[in-house]
């Protein structure tokens, strides 16, 4: 019974730490004024909806879309063929590859905003495509460690060797051996990617700023303006991100099953 | 048998070439960029010196290094005394918290700021209430201090820290407390020769992730003040971005150094790790 307590404090303790911001911030979206008195004056639905018909809302959350899902699907499709050809065909390169990700994960947004800015601003090359490489590039570590532990999960080496063997080509026995075995994977790699992505600041508001708008920007903006349209941003904001890693979760569960 | 051929080559390009225009080339402008005072200008190490005799800029290095490691010494002795209690529960039920700092975790920057914001700002809601409850420790609170940056970078921080040092409580298995114990150990024994071995070298590495995590972290403090704050990341973002004040190439020496910090800290971790590891041997 002892020990039950003494687990109890510490759990409890920051789990009121971490839940009791989000619930406010829930509160204050579904309030009309809460700025003077203990509890609100009154609750409505009404910044919701005023949110959902800005039209300005809309086409940051469309920017959100094309820059992270564009990312990591160019991602996915340039970088599951690469790391499956270098673990199974090139395993002397893998350490550069290790060491390129190690790099990538150390380098904050703000370093990777200078160089781009520093390389690409007076070059001509639109500052959007600019940022989808830089998320590439961010994502990297992710997509890296998804794919070759599914590779390393159904030993891909070995299921190539049986393939060629049999006759396939090396482009059929990818495809259609390697990809379906490892899709999963894959899948719980880029959706946490993408909600990364989805929740990125820096980059965007150092190259884009306001020419391309995303959700993290519009929400800067609305903060000085109003708080409670800005409390239902980050409540639609906090459930979209935690449908996505609910998926992860529970993908990455069934995945362990399987096996 | 295993034929690297021209296959391998046309698979690995695009990579290369995304690792090259995104990665490498904008990072060896920067550096190159650092050496010089303005564009078109000689190379000197004009930057390097300003970044070191002007108070102003080793300050901010000096503000990022002290808030880093308090936020990270703070969420690893929570993340501890968490993560080892997570352990005393039912599998099912140790899962969920698993989830909930997962979806914590992903809580940080803009929107987190606001959250506090929401409760400790100005007109937040625990604001109100201490003021009406009049209690003067908490009433006098300010979170655009740095107790309240330090309060949302460790919000930031715990989650990623239990998470993390969760699978090293979890390898420690009661079966070894117990015979510690009947071989007369006493509990801080245990602890002392059994249990800080073995959390060692995932505690260091946990540390330096938090350690690179928070210098690295720009958008919570640019949310609550702007650029008030003199934070490494917030000089640099304020010295690109198209202030009047912009110093692009300023701002690239800043970058080259923080650079250099995350590195050492990362190359540090390595060498204690494979001290501790030695030693555990």
């Amino acid at each position: 019974m002892k020990k039950k307590l003494t687990a109890y404090l510490p759990i409890g303790i920051v789990f009121l730490y971490l839940v009791i911001p989000l619930m406010a911030t829930l509160l204050y979206s579904l309030s009309t004024k809460w700025n003077k008195t203990v509890l609100p004056e009154g609750l409505t639905f009404s910044w919701y909806t005023t949110l959902f018909q800005d039209d300005q809302f809309i086409q940051a959350l469309m920017h959100s879309l094309i820059l992270s899902a564009g990312a990591t699907v160019i991602a996915a499709v340039v970088m599951v063929p690469a790391i499956f050809t270098i673990v199974v065909y090139a395993p002397k390169w893998e350490k550069w590859l290790q060491a390129t990700v190690l790099m990538t994960y150390a380098m904050p947004g703000v370093i990777m905003a200078v160089g781009l800015l520093r390389a690409y601003s007076k070059a001509g090359l639109p500052m959007v495509l600019v940022t989808i490489g830089a998320y590439f590039i961010g994502i990297m570590p992710y997509m890296y460690q998804g794919t070759r532990n599914s590779l390393r999960n159904i030993r891909a080496d070995k299921l190539m060797e049986a393939a060629e063997l049999l006759g396939a080509t090396r482009t059929k026995a990818f495809l259609q051996i390697i990809v379906p075995n490892i899709l999963t994977g894959i899948l719980v790699s880029a959706l946490l990617s993408f909600s990364i992505l989805f929740g990125e600041f820096v980059l965007a508001n150092l190259l884009l700023g306001g020419s391309f708008e995303t959700i993290q920007i519009y929400l800067y903006q609305k903060l000085s303006k109003s708080g409670h349209l800005a409390s239902a941003i980050v409540v639609c904001y906090f459930l979209f991100i935690s449908i996505l890693s609910s998926l992860v979760v529970k993908f990455a569960q069934r995945k362990k099953e399987t096996i | 048998m295993r034929k690297k051929g021209l296959s391998v080559y046309i698979t690995l390009a695009p990579l290369v070439i995304f690792i090259l225009l995104f990665l490498l080339v904008p990072l060896i402008s920067m550096v190159i960029s650092s050496f010089f005072q303005t564009e078109g200008g000689s190379f000197s190490f004009h930057n390097y010196i300003e970044v070191f005799t002007n108070p102003y800029y080793y300050k901010s290095f000096k503000n990022s290094i002290l808030i880093s490691v308090i936020s990270s010494a703070i969420a690893m002795i929570l993340s501890l005394f968490t993560a080892y209690a997570i352990t005393f529960f039912k599998k099912r039920v140790q899962d969920r918290i698993l989830v909930l700092a997962n979806l914590t975790s992903n809580f940080a920057g803009i929107p987190l700021s606001f959250a506090f914001i929401v409760l400790l700002g100005n007109s937040g809601l625990f604001t109100i209430l201490f003021k009406e409850l009049n209690i003067g420790m908490f009433s006098d609170f300010n979170l655009y201090s740095w107790t309240g940056l330090i309060l949302i970078y460790v919000y930031f921080q715990l989650p990623l820290a239990v998470m993390l040092m969760f699978p090293a409580f979890h390898g420690i298995q009661k079966q070894w407390k117990e015979s510690a114990s009947l071989l007369g150990a006493s509990p801080f024994q245990f602890w002392y020769r059994i249990g800080m071995p073995i959390l060692l070298p995932s505690a260091a590495g946990t540390a330096s992730i938090l350690f690179a995590n928070a210098m690295g972290a720009y958008a919570s403090a640019y949310a609550l003040t702007g650029s008030t704050y003199n934070l490494v990341t917030i000089r640099i973002g304020a010295l690109i971005s198209g202030d009047i004040f912009a110093q692009p190439q300023l701002g690239s020496a800043i970058a080259v150094l923080l650079g250099l910090t995350l590195v050492t800290a990362m190359l540090f971790n390595e060498w204690l790790m494979r001290r501790v590891r030695r030693d555990v041997k």
